[in-house]
């Protein structure tokens, strides 16, 4: 054994030594794109478009793909125009699938969704960035369980519930999912299948536009709580829905899809965009934002620090992290301009 | 895609200087362009820029990745001939495919994907930053020595090491020594061993020489030399060999055969960048308060362009067109052959001389230079 593990790294080091400087990777997806060690990527299987504002992708993931737990994201990179461009999806298959199952909502003038709902079609390649988020179930699974989805929200509660499903758990889960109308609700029957084949599991749907077919009225309320005491909350949706199950249950697991505004006090120092020759006073907000009002068009993604698309170089300056309140050197560094703002004078190249 | 312009910030003191009127004379032609014709000039050439940068797209992502396809499966071919390089067609064919995978994985790829030309991709495969190339120089070296140094200051005599390479005189701006009287014996060595002179680029071994620098403050770059170097020899010269068992020396020499046919050929291209006659060196005392327009014009006279087809043109990286792509070394060089003719009209109306030519005859005039500046009477 010991020699067969000697040989196999020999050998590895023998194949990066032929195939360098490049590495083997590089050859190997010539041959087939997914064929690559080093990055994890997929090849779509099945598109449905089963609603009018979100299209569903099966992806087959290569072997580098090394999983995820079920909540978390990933970043899903696809080539637009011999551009690429990477946003975050959460995964809505149970954990210990094979294939990766995407929902992705159509946003108006979204670069990335309005090409996968029109372009995305079997064969297609994308890749696989980091796996991330801790919006993940608990090690010790409490016995009872309130999952509360709003719009494409539903997306890592879904993963949660199926893995909860392959697991075989008996603890008592109550699912609640907002969506505008029982047409644009994902998953509508898959969700009526679980509940049917556990009986631990209930679902509701409120619809908040077209109210045909909805089983709570309005918005989250007390009424709309389907389990006594829930030991364990999650929450995801837009940002109102968030803030009204958290007012119910500050201890709430949540997420939100849609970037938070933040707001800021000026620093009192100039931000100068190195590239585009431009200057302005800071007013506190993210360099992406105080970008975007000098007329410059950065790219971005998340806009919320997690998909990295709007990383530039800062030259030099300080910046504090909105969400993490963490404060940079003043080193030239790459930052995320989304949820940087400046403390001082900055300089990016931009 | 950045456009920083940094002239001589280590060099100058801080007196103020106004721009000034240039005059060169070329080919027995003298030229003058005043400042306002200066900012004229470069502003139409900054439009002209800012198109293509607008343009891009798939077409050029197809474009670099289709030649990666072609450069790798050359590569693979190549060498996987060599293994029966016994039978002399295998030989011959697997020899000159191996060259040429070299020739475009260093020159059309390497080159212009260092530069940050495809950066705009956002693949990290093919970024200037993480982007390696099939030669003894490391990238990381190349990136400052080329891209920075040579790019920013191209063509002044004492600023820009590409001049002469610390080796050579091809200036008579450069002070003559018994030394050079062996310009044409180091200039053939270092064609021979192109990718090795490259590669100790970064060591500055003559102001090692003349005692500027000690061999200490350089062991870095030495570590990194070393390091690439080592995998490369090891990679054409022992693995392969090895692997191919009794067939080890044809697949050894074809190796060497490939590397030489690289540099060789890449060291014609590139010489013919800024060496054929007429081409213009610059001080550092008349580029002090360089503006835009005329860091383009100095950019245009003091480079060359080479004549040929579609596929000369791909083999030599697009390096045939040295004037568009000291213009705009960040745009995919292959979109130089389509802007080629407006620079030449732009060139013409500010009475600005384009230096073109097929490669003997550029090649011709660069061996005489070579030649000439070995004696000290030149």
């Amino acid at each position: 054994m010991f020699t067969e593990l000697t040989t196999s790294v020999r050998r590895s080091k023998l194949l990066d030594l032929l195939t360098g400087p490049h590495g083997v990777d590089r050859y190997t997806e010539l041959v087939d794109p997914t064929w690559t060690r080093g990055q994890a990527r997929a090849r779509v299987v099945a598109v449905r478009r089963s609603t009018p504002r979100s299209v569903t992708l099966t992806l087959a993931p290569n072997r580098a793909f090394a999983g995820f737990r079920a909540g978390q994201h990933i970043n899903l990179s696809v080539e637009i125009d011999g551009r690429r461009r990477t946003r975050p999806y959460s995964p809505a298959n149970a954990e210990s699938d094979t294939h990766i199952e995407l929902t992705v909502g159509r946003h108006d003038g979204g670069l990335v969704s309005t090409y996968l709902y029109e372009q995305a079609r079997p064969g297609m390649v994308v890749g696989l960035d980091s796996v991330a988020g801790d919006f993940t179930l608990p090690d010790e699974m409490p016995e009872r369980l309130l999952l509360v989805a709003g719009g494409s929200g539903i997306t890592p509660l879904m993963s949660m519930l199926r893995t909860l499903r392959a697991r075989g758990h008996r603890g008592e889960v109550a699912f609640v999912h907002y969506a505008r109308s029982a047409h644009e609700a994902s998953y509508r029957d898959e969700l009526a299948q679980l509940a049917a084949a556990m009986p631990n599991v209930t679902v509701r749907h409120g619809f908040t536009r077209t109210t045909t077919g909805s089983q709570l009225a309005g918005r989250f309320s007390d009424g709309h709580v389907l389990v006594d005491a829930p030991q364990a909350v999650f929450v995801c949706g837009p940002t109102d829905l968030v803030d009204a199950v958290r007012g119910r249950f500050p201890d709430a697991r949540h997420e939100s899809f849609v970037p938070p505004v933040f707001d800021g006090e000026a620093s009192g120092g100039d931000v100068m965009f190195a590239a585009s020759g431009v200057s302005v006073a800071d007013d506190g907000r993210p360099l992406l934002n105080q970008a975007e009002d000098a007329g410059l068009t950065p790219e971005s993604g998340c806009r919320m620090g997690i998909c990295f698309s709007c990383t530039r170089r800062k030259s030099s300056g300080v910046v504090r992290n909105v969400i993490t309140g963490a404060v940079s050197t003043p080193d030239a560094d790459d930052i995320q301009i989304c949820v940087s703002a400046p403390v001082g004078d900055v300089e990016i190249d931009l | 895609m950045t456009d920083t312009i940094d002239i001589r910030q280590d060099t100058q003191n801080d007196t103020e200087t106004k721009p000034t009127t240039l005059t060169k004379t070329v080919g027995g032609r003298t030229i003058t362009l005043t400042p306002e014709q200066a900012d004229e000039f470069g502003r139409e050439l900054d439009a002209l820029k800012e198109s293509i940068i607008a343009d891009l797209g798939e077409r050029d992502a197809t474009y670099i990745r289709r030649m990666i396809k072609a450069q790798r499966g050359l590569e693979i071919g190549g060498r996987a001939l060599l293994f029966g390089g016994i039978f002399p067609p295998f030989w011959l064919a697997g020899t000159a495919m191996l060259g040429l995978s070299k020739i475009i994985d260093n020159m059309e790829i390497g080159h212009n994907v260092m530069h940050g030309q495809y950066d705009w991709m956002g693949d990290p495969a093919i970024s200037s930053r993480g982007f390696e190339w099939d030669t003894a120089c490391p990238a990381d070296q190349w990136r400052h020595s080329h891209n920075y140094m040579h790019h920013t200051y191209t063509n002044i005599v004492g600023m820009d090491r590409d001049v002469g390479y610390g080796i050579l005189r091809m200036s008579p701006d450069q002070k003559w020594n018994p030394y050079y009287l062996g310009n044409p014996v180091w200039a053939f060595l270092l064609m021979v061993l192109f990718q090795y002179g490259v590669a100790l680029h970064e060591l500055e071994s003559e102001r090692i020489a003349s005692g500027e620098i000690t061999i200490a403050e350089k062991r870095d770059i030495l570590e990194g030399i070393w390091r690439k170097t080592k995998q490369q020899t090891l990679k054409d010269y022992v693995a392969f060999p090895l692997l191919a068992g009794p067939f080890a020396p044809w697949v050894f020499t074809g190796n060497l055969t490939a590397n030489l046919m690289r540099n060789v050929w890449a060291y014609m291209i590139i010489f013919c960048g800024h060496f054929p006659e007429d081409v213009q060196e610059f001080s550092i005392e008349e580029t002090k308060a360089e503006t835009r327009g005329q860091w383009y014009f100095r950019q245009v006279l003091g480079s060359a362009n080479l004549t040929g087809g579609k596929l000369f043109h791909i083999l030599s990286g697009n390096l045939s067109f040295q004037i568009e792509h000291h213009l705009f070394p960040d745009i995919p060089a292959f979109r130089h052959a389509e802007i080629a003719p407006k620079v030449r009209d732009i060139c013409e109306r500010y009475g600005v001389p384009y230096n073109t030519g097929p490669l003997p005859r550029q090649f011709a005039t660069v061996v005489r230079k070579i030649v000439k500046l070995a004696m000290p009477w030149n």
